[in-house]
């Protein structure tokens, strides 16, 4: 990659953000009815997966703590949250968003740090989606008779939501701002590698005095989401995660009254035409796969290109990868960071090697990986069949399967060729091409002419094992809304 | 990116210059630029954070890459005197500065430029074909051309005729290219396109194109007459235009951006596009320009900055 190009005179000196802004503490607890306390449960270290050093112990819930977050959650429910008139719930919601804000560059060190994102994308997508969903939600919280959900929607009640390790306080802020600005209270768990912004957005929503037992957030390992799931006093479920996890819930949900919204995993399709523009689509390749090392549940994992500029699109493909900087994730000028986790790696690793076992053909830009921490080079499969693994599994890391096609049915055809259903991707410059395909692709999101693109305005969410129900937008308003 | 809407190779180049139909069909074969990515793109490589070795790098990069300009009705032989005096030596106080590229004169003032930059490596630009408008017949356009490298000028900034582009004579902007290319002997061309004017970004590849099948050294955004002048997305769609045509010919033509850069930090950031957009070899003044004048004064305290620790002020540097 272009670090270690030694022949050129313009080396990008390190500029890595300080690690102190995150203002790590040695421990972390959990935060139950408006306290913070250690969990019952089992005492972890949280590591920074580019080096492997531990960060932080974090006191994990257990069973019994979500029991009483549970009940702390129906008590605010019942006591305070539903008589907080929706002209207040829009003041926490806006006053948690600016929070969010001022606090932004702290959120963003210790996302990187827990994660393993580079900080341009903690610092100029995470945090500040995160921040916009709560200040788009807050407007909502007094204006939902004019949503479309009849004149006096009414809130759930007690919502368990458990999110993943790829967009950590994002994911928080996708689950928490509409289940209040609805007017519900929430029992949150963030995921077991990435518990750290979770548990500092309770310290803001803390700071914000939202009143006790509103927002209880319960770091754990899989047997504390279990817990929640199965939970009697839970009106509602909201997962983001693997299809097999969100299957598992599906079942154990079942005939218990309890709505669920999933939101899962995805094997998008990119899709590129040869009347596309040429160089953005290059940036929307990159961008769908190797933003976040591919740890998107919207990834477009497969490029669809047609097979006319199939060479000219790979070559210019392969031209940007060697310019993409891997390494430090808190270096400003870092594109690529670490794997979140080494059980990823593994799964990452497995996957990309049966890709070479099929017969597709592995290229990677000359990198060098560092020696400590999960890493995982951005690499481009071609010659990939529609029927090999790495065509048709969800990998969730920076590797790229690349199919043709030769006419826009075909293309439509290979793209719907999969249980997913999440999102795609098309890059034309003919309008009329674009609606054909948007109206015959089954995602639920399709993006034309770009790529990875979130907005609190805008509803996101899959078809079949993608999941159902859609967070964003007024659409996501629907999930936390009494039928 | 390479190009595959005619056969490959230099002679097919040629045969898209044949007519007017070949010339259109090639422009317009282009693939389309899809402006929200364009500009997109540009945004991220602008939060590129350059610091201590490379800024120096980068610093000095740029003072050599500096067309030092003055294009004034009020110009004299005294100020361009003043203006070549600095070009030769920026930093009187700091040997190690580097010389500027060259300095850019209207054609009259070539002669005086010519003298005052005797003996040193500062070449001379000059603007010529009716410039800025470039609103005149083609007979006056050469001489205006003849007139400037007679006097010595060794680098030439035409105007093309906007107005024949956007009318889509496309062969009659190629043959004018060409004839100023021939009237300039071993003077180096640079084509200005004026992209303020051309407006899209469609526009500014193809006449990106246009200028280097005609047989320009090197394209340039702007006249510095008409806002916008150079912009991120516009410096970004050139540079890729120069990349392809290089990938396509192997020949490194070269992009000069003009107008509205006055600052170290915008200066940087275009280097930092120009190496990951075109590649390191485009890293050089013989194949990136800056066209400015208050650039280089930043540039200079920027640099005294990082070699002192101390910002020292506009009084510390020369007006010209």
């Amino acid at each position: 990659m272009d670090t270690f190009d030694n022949a050129n005179p313009f080396q990008y000196a390190p500029a890595p953000e300080s690690r102190d802004i995150a203002r790590l503490k040695p421990s972390y607890g959990i935060y139950l009815n408006g306290e913070f306390r250690d969990g019952r449960g089992e005492a972890v270290k949280t590591i920074n997966p580019a080096t492997e050093e531990p960060l932080a112990e974090i006191a994990e819930a257990d069973a019994t703590d979500v029991d009483d977050a549970v009940s702390a959650a129906r008590a605010a429910y019942q006591g305070t949250w539903s008589r907080t008139t929706p002209a207040e719930r829009s003041k926490y919601l806006f006053r948690i968003a600016r929070a969010i804000q001022e606090r932004g560059r702290e959120l963003a060190v210790l996302e990187t740090l827990d994660n393993g994102k580079p900080i341009s994308e903690s610092r100029d997508v995470d945090i500040p989606t995160a921040a916009a969903h709560f200040f788009y939600y807050a407007g909502w919280a007094d204006k939902l008779g004019y949503a479309g959900f009849g004149p006096e929607p009414r809130p759930i009640g007690v919502a368990g939501q458990i999110i993943p390790w790829n967009f950590p306080l994002l994911m928080a802020a996708w689950k928490i701002a509409p289940a209040l600005a609805t007017g519900n209270t929430v029992v949150l768990k963030p995921a077991e590698t990435t518990p750290l912004t979770a548990i500092t957005l309770a310290e803001i929503i803390a700071e914000c005095d939202l009143p006790a037992g509103v927002v209880n957030i319960l770091p754990g390992g899989p047997s504390v989401g279990q817990a929640l799931v199965e939970h009697p006093g839970v009106d509602k479920i909201a997962f983001t995660g693997s299809t097999a996890v969100g299957k598992q819930i599906q079942k154990s949900v079942a005939v218990s009254g309890k709505r669920l919204s999933l939101e899962l995993g995805g094997k998008a399709a990119n899709i590129v035409f040869d009347d596309a523009p040429i160089d953005q689509a290059v940036e929307g390749i990159v961008n769908g796969i190797f933003f976040n090392q591919g740890h998107v549940c919207c990834a477009g994992s497969r490029l669809l290109v047609q097979e006319s500029v199939h060479e000219e699109v790979i070559a210019a493909l392969q031209e940007r990868l060697q310019t993409l900087r891997m390494g430090d994730p808190l270096d400003k000028n870092t594109d690529i960071g670490a794997i979140n986790s080494a059980a990823q790696l593994a799964r990452v690793r497995a996957l990309a090697d049966s890709g070479d076992a099929e017969g597709a053909i592995r290229w990677s830009p000359e990198c060098h990986l560092p020696d400590k921490g999960f890493w995982f080079p951005p690499t481009i499969f071609t010659g990939v069949s529609q029927a090999n693994r790495i065509a048709r599994e969800e990998i969730f890391g920076p590797v790229l399967s690349v199919l043709t096609f030769r006419t826009p049915a075909e293309a439509v055809e290979k793209a719907n060729n999969t249980p997913y259903g999440l999102s795609a991707g098309i890059w034309t410059e003919k309008g009329s091409r674009i609606l054909w395909m948007a109206n015959r692709l089954r995602a639920g999101v399709i993006w034309a002419n770009t790529f990875n693109r979130f907005d609190p305005t805008s509803p996101f969410g899959g078809y079949q094992e993608s999941g159902f129900g859609r967070e964003g937008g007024r659409h996501g308003l629907e999930a936390y809304l009494a039928q | 990116m390479t190009i595959t809407s005619v056969a490959s190779g230099t002679s097919g180049l040629s045969d898209v210059t044949s007519d007017d139909a070949s010339l259109r069909r090639f422009l317009h074969g282009l693939p389309g630029v899809d402006q929200v990515g364009a500009e997109g793109r540009a945004v991220a490589l602008a939060t590129r954070s350059i610091k201590t070795t490379a800024k120096a790098w980068a610093i000095d990069a740029a003072i050599g890459m500096v067309d030092l300009t003055t294009l004034e009705g009020s110009d004299t032989p005294g100020k361009v005197r003043s203006l070549c005096a600095k070009a030769v030596r920026p930093d009187p106080s700091d040997p190690s500065t580097p010389p500027v590229a060259a300095v850019c004169v209207y054609p009259d003032l070539v002669a005086t430029a010519v003298q005052a930059l005797r003996g040193s490596t500062v070449q001379i630009a000059s603007v010529a074909t009716a410039f800025p408008s470039g609103r005149a017949s083609l007979q006056t356009k050469l001489a205006d051309v003849r007139d400037a490298v007679l006097a010595g000028a060794t680098e030439i900034d035409m105007v093309i005729d906007r107005g024949a582009f956007l009318a889509g004579r496309y062969l009659q902007v190629f043959d004018e290219i060409s004839a100023v290319k021939q009237a300039c002997g071993t003077a180096h061309l640079k084509v200005i396109l004026e992209t303020g004017e051309l407006v899209t970004l469609d526009s500014v590849r193809r006449a990106s194109w246009l200028a280097l099948l005609a047989g320009g050294d090197f394209v340039k955004t702007s006249t510095g007459k008409i806002s916008p002048a150079a912009t991120p997305p516009v410096a970004l769609i050139m540079l890729q235009a120069v990349r392809d045509f290089a990938a396509r010919t192997g020949e490194v033509r070269g992009v000069k951006l003009a107008g509205g850069i006055r600052t170290t930090k915008e200066a940087v950031r275009y280097l930092v596009m120009v190496n990951e957009v075109a590649g390191p070899r485009w890293l050089s003044p013989h194949s990136f320009r800056f066209g400015a004048s208050t650039l280089l004064n930043d540039l200079l305290q920027q640099r005294h900055k990082l070699t002192t620790g101390a910002y020292d002020g506009s009084d510390y540097v020369s007006i010209d």
